[in-house]
Order: structure tokens, then C-alpha cells, then sequence
């Protein structure tokens, strides 16, 4: 403002440019201190990724260390490794860890095998309106309901339900039932960054390969497939992690099986064990962050 | 290189400090909690706000044909709202977050609100339909502590045996059906048991029965040799149960279906079922039961509208019309001739002290023994959270 004022004054162009007095010496401090002026700039999202991130797991840390009194369930908030000791000592706790990580390794599997024709007859072999199409109607499951769609596979999979009764045949409620409810469910999250990476393969590539006299098997392996990997890794990461974390499936289609979701939230929303919940908690998260290290380790990370 | 390592161990340090002082500041919530019982009723507040089981505040929007809400809102000017819960522990759950007024527990859980200061003791003066409460009903060890009254009586009912006639040549009549390898065989995969850590009472109700050598005497005071065998039966059940439940909708749901056959239920859960197949029995060897009480909240806001509310629900016609729509014993003999069902009070033997003598109320396991054992320390809820995460495994 006071730039602008100062031009139209005529007569007075050997002064530098004066600006506000606030503004001068900050802009100088900002100008000089590198530092500042990144944290300065950064510090909004800092903040944001801090609370909603960091605060969030250190809080769950914190309580994972803490014990709950069993007849009133008041926290006690002295410091002990009770929980975590409980989690190593008890077999349980294991071997509902195992089975969680092998339900999501299965619902993974299975989405990526489905994903992978889909994505590609929509990338590459459709014409553009019935691309359009597919693409609507690989999203519109996404509008319906969780629950829904949960509460539909447990009708389905009944007894006389829709399964036994086109001859499928029902597997009955439990870890068969809870693989094909959650595939069913993360599949678009599956299909669509791979369609988006097929999307980036350049026809024009796969035409030269052709030119070139490479078998379909040797394009699709050669070229496409490194071009779809990160699609494929993020796909895989979706199903995987979702799965990880859901308890609401295996609650209406699991039969008495149990997940990690479930004891974390019988223990949180249940036994008041709220200190036990953070505890088992960790295991998804560090479970995650190992898979995520192999997955950087392998580059499939950085081509996202 | 050093610096920075400094600057993260403290920006570290900060961060768990603001993470502990947030969590203490959020937990520490208990300075308006009252919990003596209050002398005098003032002005209601046109407001109640209710925690219940699934049928115990209808207000005719599940069904229009049900409601006894309306009437109650009428006659006090206190709009209720409620909410029903699944299960005890969750029960316990809602009632710390101060934002109901009243809350209808069973006995597993009125000790541990108890324990907890989440309950104030109830002025039954101030509560006329008190009076002709049945007598056994009053002061019992899980609504009165230390000649403390923590709370008015609603009615009481048995965790029945519900089973699919089509399942079975003859009808059940023993928990052998749920509980015996020979008889389990036949329904593999379509029994079904209560989803809580309170149904290995019924495992241990079973072996009181059974296996006398055991010396159970009271289903909820286990000691660790007790509680194991009782553990042991039900990771033996559970190679054959399709399901456990807790939400009624989801049982309802199974035995309309078939792919249950066989376990625990409520007279409630069986009047919600259509399929004609399914019937109720309550075994020889008794059951476990609950026998449930209107307590007033310690962070209560509307405390005088919570009296008005469990002043009314112990009226005659509201009691009647609440238990018999829940299916189990009211809690006065006024209520009885008041039931539209004329045999209402026989079937579910109201009043009937020798029949409760069977039934084994729900109350809260603790360290110290409830059958009056000295010599060994009991196993307490905790244990018992932690049993029931193992055997369902």
C-alpha cells in the first residue's frame, strides 16, 4: 500500500522503495535466517501432521503403558511393560496376530488377481465410453453403505441364502467368509491405481514391442509389469492395511473367530482395558511400518 | 549432527509431556460427581436422559403398540431420551461419560458402577412405588453396599436354553446340550453362546451340577483350579459354536435362519422370533439370570426427573407392560395383576422365591470370595476378561 502511495508522488524517486516500518525489519530477519522462513512456512502443516499423527501414537504409546483397575476400570497411570508382557506371554494374542495378517495377505492375493485383468481390459482394451462405464461402475460400490454391504454377504451366506441356493454352496460364518466379504469390499480400492498406472503406459510402447517381434507374454512381462508395480504396491497396501484394521466384518460374517480389530475393541469399547487396546494396537501399526520398510527397500516406493 | 540429535530428544520430551498433561486433563472429570442420596425432590428439569437394555424404555417407535414413554413424558414433563446397550462392559463404558441419568444395570455391572463412583445412593422415600416392591428383591448384594441403597429393582429373568425342535429328537432339558461332546456333535458349527466374560458362569453353574468334586458353590466365585475347569469346558464348546452373541438382532437373525440350533438366550430374543421351530426351556440344573436395578448417575443432571423416572417404571402398569414386553419376572405382585397376560407372573414364577433360589443372578467376580471362602482367594472380572479372550482364541 504505502509502495504504491510513494509513486504517485512524484519528485521523490531516490528513496528506496520505503515499506511499512512492521514489515522491513521481518522481512529482513526472514531474509537472513533460512531457517525461520522454512519452519515459519512449514509450521502449518507440521502442526496438523503433528497433532493428528504423532500426538495420536505417542498417546497410544503412553496409555499402552499404563494398567486399569478391574472392578472400578479407573486407569492407573503409573508406568509398567504389564501389557506388552501380556502380548508376548499369551499364545493368543499371537495367534490372532497371525491369523489377521494372513486373512489380509489372502484378501491382498485375491484382489490384486482380480484387479489386474479388470484394470487392464479398462486401460488398454475398451473402448473410451465403455471405459466410462466401468470406471462408473467399479465406484459405485463405494457410494452403498459398509454396513450394507456387510450385513448383505451375511444374508447371502446364510443358511438357504443366496450362495446355497444358486449351488454355490455356502461356506457358513468364519475366516472363508470374512476373506471373501473383505475382498468383495476393498476390491475398487484395488482396481483403481492400477488402472491408473496401466492409464501411463504409453500404447505407443507396447506397439513398438509388437513392431519388434516380442511375444505378448514378454511385453506383459518386460514392460508392463515394472511400469505397474507401484500401482500394484499401492493397491496391495490399501486391501492389506484396511483389512488389517477392520473388526465390523469379522463381527457379522466371522462366525467365533477373532481378529486384532476385535480384541482391540472388546478390550476399548468392552472390558475397559483401555491400556491393553493401545497395546494390541501396536501390533498393526509396527506390523505396517515393517511391511513398509521392505516395500522402500525393493524402490516399489519411489516410482509413486 | 549433535545439535539436532538434542533438538529431537527435547522436542521428544515436550511432545510426551503435552501428550501426558492432555490425557491426565481429559481423564480428570470427577469433581461434580455426587454420591450421597439426595433428601428432597425439587423442580423437575423436563428432561431424563435413560441408559437401558434393548425393551426397557420404548417409547412405540420400534412398535407403535409399544410404549409406555409417552405416558410418563405426559404426566411429568420430562422428555426422555435413552439408549440401549449390548452388554454390561459397555454399559460401564457409556455410564462414565456422565451423560445419562439413570441406568438400568444388572448385577454384574451395579458393583462395578458402584466401585467406581459412578452411582449416588437412591432416598427410596422418595420413591412411593418402592414399597411394594417384593421383598427378597430389595437390599440384595448387588443394589445395596454397606446398608447403602444404590437403587430400585426393575424385574429378573433367566439366561434360557433356546434350541431348534427340528435339531433335536426330544426337547433339551439339561445345558448338557450346549456343554456335552455326544450331544454337541450333532449341531457342530451351530451352537451359539453369550459373547461376554460373564458366560463362563454358566460353564461353572454346569460343573457345580455335574462334577461336584470341583466344590463350586457359587458360579461367580472361582478360585484359579475352578475357573480352569470351567475355561477347559468352554474351549471344548468352542470347537463346535458357529457364533458367539452379544447384539440380540444378530441371534434373532441366526435362529430365523438355522445356522443356529442350540444356546443361551433371552425371553426377549424368543419372542422376537418367527420361526415356530425355535422354543425356550429353562434346564434342570437352574441358570444364570439377571436381576437388574434403575440407578441414578453421579454425574446425574436432571436428578429429579431420574427420580420421576424410577418412580414411574416401578408403577404397576409401567412395570407390567416393560417386563412382560422383555419377557421376564415384574417386581411387584401390583404388577402381576396388572400384565395382559393373565399367566404372565406364573410363567416367569414372579415372586416365586423358591424358583429364584435356582437362579444364579449376575454379580461382578472379585478377588474376595462371594461364597464366603476365606481360605483361597477368588478370581476376579479381569481374569475373566482375559479367560474369555482365550478361549475364544
Amino acid at each position: 500500500m504505502s509502495a504504491t502511495s510513494t509513486q504517485t508522488r512524484p519528485g521523490r524517486t531516490t528513496d528506496p522503495a520505503p515499506r511499512g516500518p512492521v514489515a522491513r525489519p521481518g522481512s529482513r530477519l526472514l531474509h537472513r535466517m533460512v531457517w525461520l522462513r522454512l519452519s515459519l512456512l512449514l509450521s502449518a502443516p507440521l502442526a496438523w501432521m503433528l497433532l493428528v499423527y504423532v500426538v495420536a501414537l505417542a498417546a497410544l504409546l503412553i496409555t499402552s503403558l499404563w494398567s486399569v483397575d478391574s472392578l472400578s476400570s479407573e486407569i492407573d497411570r503409573s508406568w509398567t511393560l504389564d501389557n506388552f508382557r501380556t502380548l508376548l506371554e499369551n499364545e493368543v494374542y499371537r495367534k490372532v496376530a497371525l491369523r489377521t495378517v494372513g486373512v489380509a495377505a489372502a484378501v491382498t492375493v485375491i484382489d490384486v488377481a482380480i484387479a489386474l485383468p479388470i484394470a487392464f481390459y479398462m486401460a488398454k482394451v475398451a473402448s473410451p465410453r465403455v471405459r466410462r462405464m466401468l470406471v462408473v461402475a467399479v465406484l459405485t460400490p463405494l457410494w452403498a453403505s459398509y454396513l450394507v454391504k456387510v450385513f448383505a454377504w451375511r444374508i447371502v451366506l446364510s443358511e438357504g441364502g443366496l450362495a446355497e441356493w444358486t449351488g454355490i454352496g455356502s461356506p457358513g460364518y468364519g475366516l472363508t467368509a470374512v476373506v471373501i466379504t473383505q475382498a468383495y469390499i476393498w476390491l475398487p480400492y484395488v482396481i483403481l491405481p492400477i488402472y491408473a498406472a496401466l492409464e501411463r503406459v504409453p500404447d505407443s510402447l507396447l506397439e513398438a514391442a509388437g513392431d519388434l517381434g516380442a511375444p505378448t507374454g514378454m511385453v506383459l512381462r518386460s514392460i508392463v509389469l515394472p511400469l505397474l508395480v507401484p500401482g500394484i504396491v499401492a493397491g496391495a497396501i490399501f486391501s492389506f492395511s484396511l483389512t488389517m484394521g477392520d473388526y465390523i466384518t469379522v463381527n457379522i460374517v466371522g462366525g467365533a473367530s477373532q481378529m486384532l480389530g476385535n480384541l482391540i475393541f472388546i478390550n476399548a469399547g468392552a472390558a475397559n482395558n483401555l491400556p491393553l487396546a493401545a497395546a494390541i494396537a501396536m501390533i498393526p501399526i509396527v506390523v505396517m511400518l515393517v511391511l513398509l520398510t521392505a516395500i522402500r527397500r525393493t524402490g516399489a516406493l519411489e516410482n509413486l | 549432527m549433535k545439535t539436532t540429535l538434542q533438538r529431537g530428544r527435547v522436542a521428544l520430551a515436550c511432545l510426551s509431556l503435552l501428550s501426558v498433561s492432555v490425557l491426565t486433563a481429559c481423564g480428570g472429570g470427577s469433581d461434580d460427581k455426587k454420591t450421597e442420596a439426595v433428601e428432597k425432590l425439587g423442580e423437575t428439569e423436563g428432561k431424563v436422559s435413560i441408559l437401558a437394555w434393548p425393551g426397557y424404555v420404548e417409547d412405540g417407535s420400534n412398535d407403535p403398540s409399544v410404549d409406555w414413554v409417552s405416558a410418563f413424558e405426559k404426566d411429568t414433563g420430562c422428555e426422555v431420551t435413552s439408549k440401549v446397550y449390548g452388554t454390561s462392559d459397555e454399559a460401564l463404558n457409556l455410564a462414565k461419560s456422565g451423560e445419562y441419568d439413570v441406568i438400568a444395570a444388572s448385577g454384574d455391572l451395579s458393583l462395578r458402577l458402584i466401585a467406581s463412583d459412578e452411582a449416588q445412593a437412591v432416598n427410596t422415600d422418595l420413591v412411593p412405588n418402592y414399597e411394594q416392591v417384593f421383598d427378597f428383591l430389595k437390599n440384595t448384594e448387588w443394589n445395596t453396599v454397606d446398608g447403602v441403597n444404590y437403587g430400585v429393582p426393575h424385574g429378573y429373568g433367566a439366561n434360557l436354553l433356546m434350541f431348534n425342535k427340528k435339531s433335536f429328537a426330544e426337547a433339551p432339558t439339561s445345558w448338557g446340550a450346549v456343554f456335552e461332546k455326544d450331544q454337541l456333535a450333532a449341531n457342530k458349527g451351530k451352537v451359539t453362546a453369550y459373547d461376554s466374560p460373564i458366560y463362563i458362569a454358566d460353564a461353572a453353574l454346569y460343573l457345580m451340577k455335574t462334577q461336584p468334586e470341583l466344590g463350586i458353590e457359587n458360579p461367580y466365585a472361582l478360585d484359579e483350579d475352578q475357573l480352569a475347569a470351567s475355561v477347559a469346558l468352554l474351549k471344548e464348546q468352542r470347537q463346535y459354536v458357529g457364533e458367539y452373541w452379544s447384539d440380540y438382532l444378530k441371534e434373532v437373525q441366526a435362529f430365523e435362519t438355522g445356522d443356529s440350533v442350540v444356546g443361551t438366550t433371552w425371553q426377549v430374543i424368543k419372542n422376537s422370533i418367527e420361526n415356530k421351530d425355535v422354543d425356550v426351556t429353562l434346564p434342570t440344573e437352574g441358570a444364570t439370570a439377571w436381576n437388574d436395578t434403575w440407578m441414578l448417575s453421579s454425574q446425574a443432571k436432571h436428578p429429579n426427573c431420574a427420580y420421576q423416572w424410577m418412580d414411574y417404571i416401578l408403577s404397576p402398569e409401567a412395570n407390567a407392560q416393560a417386563t412382560e414386553y422383555f419377557g421376564e419376572a415384574p417386581n411387584s405382585p401390583e404388577a402381576c395383576a396388572k400384565t395382559t397376560d393373565p399367566d404372565h407372573c406364573d410363567t416367569f414364577h414372579a415372586g416365586d422365591e423358591a424358583y429364584a433360589e435356582q437362579l444364579w443372578f449376575w454379580r461382578t467376580p472379585i478377588k474376595k470370595c462371594l461364597d464366603g471362602r476365606t481360605d483361597v482367594e477368588c478370581t476376579d472380572y479381569a481374569q475373566w476378561t482375559e479367560a474369555w479372550t482365550e478361549i475364544k482364541g
